[in-house]
C-alpha cells in the first residue's frame, strides 16, 4: 500500500492545480448565471462535465497499454512544458513584469460581454450562455483532467491525484455557490507558484525516469526537485524585479 | 468547427505561452536522452542535464524578458 510519503506531493500538486482552475471556471459559470440564470448556467458547466468523463472513460484506459517508460517519458516532457510555463508567468507577474490575474475583472468582462450578446441575440441568449459556462468548465477541465493523468504516471497513484482534484473542485463549487460572487481573494499567482514548482519537479522526475535516471532518494527526490525550482524561481523574481526597475527611465 | 478550433488552440496554450522556453526545454530533454544513450553507465549525468539544464532556461528566459 503506498505510504503518504509517496501519494503526498501528488495529491497536494492535483488539489492546489486543481483549485486554480476551478476558481477560472467558476466565475464564468457565475457571470452566465448572473446574467442569464442557473438554468443556462447549471446546464452547460453539467454538459461540460460530462464530457469530461466521456474523454477520461475513453481515453484513460488507452494509457495502460502504453510502456512505463515511454508513458513517463512522454508525460514527464508534457509536465515539464506546462509546469514551467505556469511557473514563468508566476515570476514574471510575482515581479510585476505582467499585471496579476484578477477574478473580479474576469467576472466583470464576461458579465459585459454576455449583456453585449443578449442585445444582440435575445432569442438564443439562453443557449449562447450556456455554451460560455460549457466552454469555461470544459476547457479548464481539460486542465485539470491532465494534471490528474500526469501526476498519475506512476501505478497507483490516480486515486491520491483523482481525490486531490476532486476536493478542489467540490471545496470551491461549494463556496462559490455559498457566497455567490468570484473568489477574487484567493491567492492566485502564489497558489499557480506552487503549482508551476511541484508540477517541474515531477516533470523533471517523470522524464529523467523515462530515460533511465534512478534518482536518489527515489519518490523523495520530488521534494528535492521542487525546492531546487522553488529556490530558482524566487531569485529570478528578484533579479527580474530589479532589472525592471533599472531599466525605468 | 470553431469550438473545436478553440479547444484546439486551448490543448496547444496549455504546453506552448512562450515558443523559445517550450523549444529550450525540448532541446535540454534531447540533449539529457543523448547523455544517457552515450553514457548509459552514469544515468544520473542524463539527469544532471535535465535538472540544471530547465532551471537555467527558466532562469534566463525570465530575466531577459526585462530586457525585451
Amino acid at each position: 500500500m503506498a505510504s503518504w510519503v509517496h501519494i503526498a506531493p501528488a495529491m497536494t500538486a492535483a488539489f492546489l492545480a486543481s483549485l486554480v482552475e476551478a476558481v477560472e471556471a467558476l466565475t464564468i459559470v457565475l457571470a452566465v448565471a448572473t446574467v442569464r440564470g442557473w438554468r443556462p448556467a447549471g446546464l452547460g458547466a453539467l454538459a461540460g462535465l460530462m464530457l469530461l468523463a466521456l474523454i477520461v472513460a475513453a481515453f484513460g484506459p488507452l494509457l495502460d497499454r502504453v510502456p512505463l517508460h515511454l508513458l513517463q517519458l512522454a508525460i514527464g516532457i508534457l509536465l515539464l512544458l506546462f509546469g514551467m510555463r505556469w511557473l514563468r508567468k508566476a515570476i514574471l507577474r510575482s515581479a510585476g513584469l505582467i499585471p496579476l490575474h484578477d477574478e473580479a475583472v474576469a467576472f466583470a468582462t464576461e458579465t459585459a460581454a454576455l449583456r453585449e450578446q443578449a442585445r444582440n441575440h435575445e432569442a438564443r441568449l439562453d443557449w449562447l450562455a450556456a455554451l460560455a459556462s460549457f466552454k469555461a468548465v470544459l476547457l479548464e477541465g481539460l486542465e485539470v483532467v491532465f494534471i490528474v493523468i500526469a501526476l498519475s504516471a506512476r501505478r497507483g497513484q490516480i486515486v491520491a491525484a483523482s481525490a486531490g482534484a476532486l476536493a478542489a473542485c467540490l471545496l470551491v463549487a461549494g463556496v462559490g455557490f455559498a457566497v455567490h460572487r468570484p473568489l477574487a481573494r484567493v491567492p492566485e499567482n502564489t497558489l499557480k507558484f506552487a503549482v508551476g514548482v511541484m508540477l517541474s519537479a515531477f516533470g523533471i522526475f517523470w522524464t529523467g525516469e523515462g530515460l533511465g535516471v534512478s534518482w536518489p532518494g527515489a519518490d523523495l527526490a520530488i521534494v528535492a526537485l521542487a525546492a531546487l525550482f522553488l529556490a530558482v524561481g524566487r531569485v529570478a523574481v528578484n533579479v527580474a524585479r530589479r532589472r525592471s526597475l533599472e531599466a525605468l527611465p | 468547427m470553431n469550438m473545436l478550433g478553440v479547444v484546439f488552440r486551448e490543448l496547444v496554450g496549455l504546453f506552448v505561452d512562450d515558443g523559445a522556453l517550450a523549444l529550450e526545454i525540448v532541446a535540454v530533454v534531447a540533449l539529457a536522452a543523448i547523455s544517457a544513450s552515450l553514457v548509459p553507465e552514469i544515468p544520473l549525468a542524463a539527469g544532471a542535464i535535465l535538472l540544471f539544464g530547465c532551471l537555467g532556461v527558466l532562469f534566463t528566459n525570465v530575466t531577459t524578458v526585462c530586457q525585451r
